[in-house]
């Protein structure tokens, strides 16, 4: 074996809502160096605008709060670094609140916080669009004036280099807001070794460390559609660690004793995972080429990674920006064999006539056949004798009262439709906001970050 | 002889925006040259008729022994605006995998495929 230095990253949750006891499981599994943790999706930052809306001192995860609780001594005593986007547009109460969990374990004097900012344009987005950026839809093409009145967040996705001054800076927790999720596993290995910010072909490594990972135990048996069966001890599941090397290569591993499985299988699975352009993955840092990916067994649960190129960034960053985009509701019923489809189309059709009657306009309205087409829609074969079938049908309209109205014809259909219907106990389908997401490009040059080091 | 794709590749789907993906994944390295060869994009694109209302975008990615498609129009708006079940694409991956192939008989047995069973 040769004694060449091993930094291990390991990743304790791949989204807000992962599972709760993964950060502590990593930290007590196994020897790391850093816990990544990763919160944001594309929807979080609206959901967190809303919530510092009402409390100026909320807006970030609240679950990384408790993440922290329970891998503090691992933090304070046995130096694991923590890096984590879950301040979300709210990056210094996130680092504060963080501190406050020192101190009340009596570890103050042991933890220093480094708060990343910069990613917000919310309150720059006027000063932006009159001077010119224009912030099109990506898919679209649509600038950005035409909901400019309805904008509830726009955040930057951000790169690694202001994580890597953090740790530079000695900080043992990073905390930032839209960093990109790949950037939170790259930084700890530009910063550990060396790499330069024009070394496209680490960079690019670490990215691709960081793709694999960033989705927890997505590429270590979680979602795994090969061999699913034989997968071992799914209630145990580790999740996934990169144990890496300075020349850019790596191996995924997980920690002794835990369930799941890691092969080369289950690691391309989620290489492909929202995968667009292979040769063009961007981020702010590099430009990662995933078709030169070569994987390799490493023994059991061990799978190297190896062969990877990227080439220089571009000038632009991603922006995400949500909107408010109208109402909408979703109401269901299942009705029960014999000829389960029939009935619930049949219900289907008495409630949109109603519907019409009664002069409702809806911009969207989507019927599915939960338990025979919602999956694959017209794909499905047959019904056969299906046991089941769950009716499902959502609206959507810019008009709250128009969906709310919809919301109350679900329930009469118990008693006023076709028959062996159940299912209806939830009460009326809940009327939601809805959030929608804007994706938009920004010349880099407009955003600056910031790294605040607390303790 | 009729193969299922379902029989010789694995897959796993996401979403970007109203976009689906598909990676495709050869269950054997030898098997890919074959999955390449029959999923084109006129292939994919007749297969989701009536699911999919954009193109389809083929990428092939040999060192992973996988073919990556973005199906647009894949997601009813996408993201929160979508009203489907799955709005974020999840299952287009298994949605692929029903496509049933015709391979001529002769390469059928130097790949040793097996044969499509009733499903």
């Amino acid at each position: 074996m040769s004694s060449e230095r091993i930094v291990r990253v390991a990743s304790g949750q791949g989204f807000w809502g992962d599972w709760l006891d993964a950060p502590r499981r990593q930290v007590e599994g196994g020897p790391i160096d850093y816990l990544m943790l990763d919160y944001l999706a594309e929807v979080t930052m609206s959901i967190l605008q809303k919530q510092k809306e009402r409390d100026p001192a909320m807006g970030y995860a609240r679950d990384f709060i408790g993440a922290m609780e329970s891998v503090l001594p691992a933090v304070t005593d046995r130096g694991v670094r923590v890096i984590a986007n879950a301040g979300g547009v709210n990056p210094v109460s996130c680092a504060h609140a963080v501190l406050d969990v020192a101190r009340a374990r009596g570890a103050a004097g042991r933890l220093t916080v480094g708060v990343v900012t910069g990613d917000d344009l919310l309150p720059r987005l006027d000063e932006l669009l009159a001077s010119g950026h224009a912030l099109a839809h990506m898919e679209t093409g649509e600038p950005l004036s035409t909901v400019r009145d309805r904008v509830l967040s726009a955040n930057a996705y951000i790169g690694s280099s202001p994580i890597v001054e953090a740790l530079a800076r000695g900080a043992n927790v990073v905390v930032t807001g839209r960093s990109t999720d790949t950037a939170l596993t790259m930084a700890p290995l530009r910063h550990e070794f060396g790499w330069r910010a024009d070394d496209w072909d680490k960079l690019a490594a670490g990215i691709i460390a960081g793709h694999i990972i960033e989705c927890g135990a997505q590429c270590s048996g979680g979602n795994c559609m090969y061999d699913w069966r034989t997968i071992p001890d799914l209630a145990n599941i580790g999740y996934p660690i990169v144990e890496a090397r300075a020349d850019g290569t790596f191996t995924v591993v997980k920690h002794p004793n835990t369930g799941g499985r890691i092969n080369v299988q289950s690691v391309t699975e989620q290489c492909v995972y929202e995968m667009g352009d292979p040769h063009s993955y961007i981020t702010p840092d590099v430009v990662a080429d995933f078709t030169s990916i070569r994987l390799a067994p490493d023994g059991e649960n061990r799978v190297k990674v190896f062969g990877i190129t990227g080439r220089s960034a571009t000038d632009k960053l991603k922006v995400s920006v949500a909107y408010r985009a109208g109402y909408k509701a979703v109401g269901t019923l299942v009705y029960a064999w014999p000829d389960a489809l029939e009935k619930a189309q049949l219900a289907d059709r008495v409630l949109r006539q109603r519907l019409d009657n009664m002069g409702l306009a809806f911009d969207h309205l989507l019927t599915e056949f939960v338990g025979f087409s919602s999956a694959h829609g017209p794909l499905t074969a047959h019904a056969g004798e299906a046991p089941e079938v769950q009716l499902r049908v959502g609206v959507r309209s810019p008009d709250r009262k128009t969906v709310e109205r919809f919301s109350r014809e679900i329930a009469p259909l118990v008693l006023n439709g076709p028959p062996t219907v159940t299912g209806f106990a939830g009460g009326r389908p809940k009327v939601e906001e809805i959030v929608a997401y804007w994706p938009a490009l920004v010349d880099k040059s407009v955003v600056q970050t910031s790294v605040e080091v607390l303790s | 002889m009729k193969v299922n794709l379902v029989d010789i590749a694995h897959a796993r789907s996401g979403d970007k925006g109203d976009t689906a993906n598909v990676g495709v994944i050869a269950l054997r390295p030898e098997w890919y040259p074959l999955i390449a060869e029959q999923l084109s994009v006129e292939r994919v694109q007749n297969h989701f008729v009536g699911v999919i209302t954009g193109s389809v975008e083929r990428y092939e990615l040999p060192n992973l022994s996988a073919v990556n498609f973005l199906l647009h129009g894949a997601l009813d708006g996408g993201g929160t605006l979508s009203l489907k079940t799955d709005a974020q694409g999840k299952v287009f991956s298994t949605a692929m995998l029903r496509m049933v192939l015709d391979v001529p008989d002769d390469q059928a047995a130097a790949l040793s495929l097996p044969a499509a069973r009733a499903r």
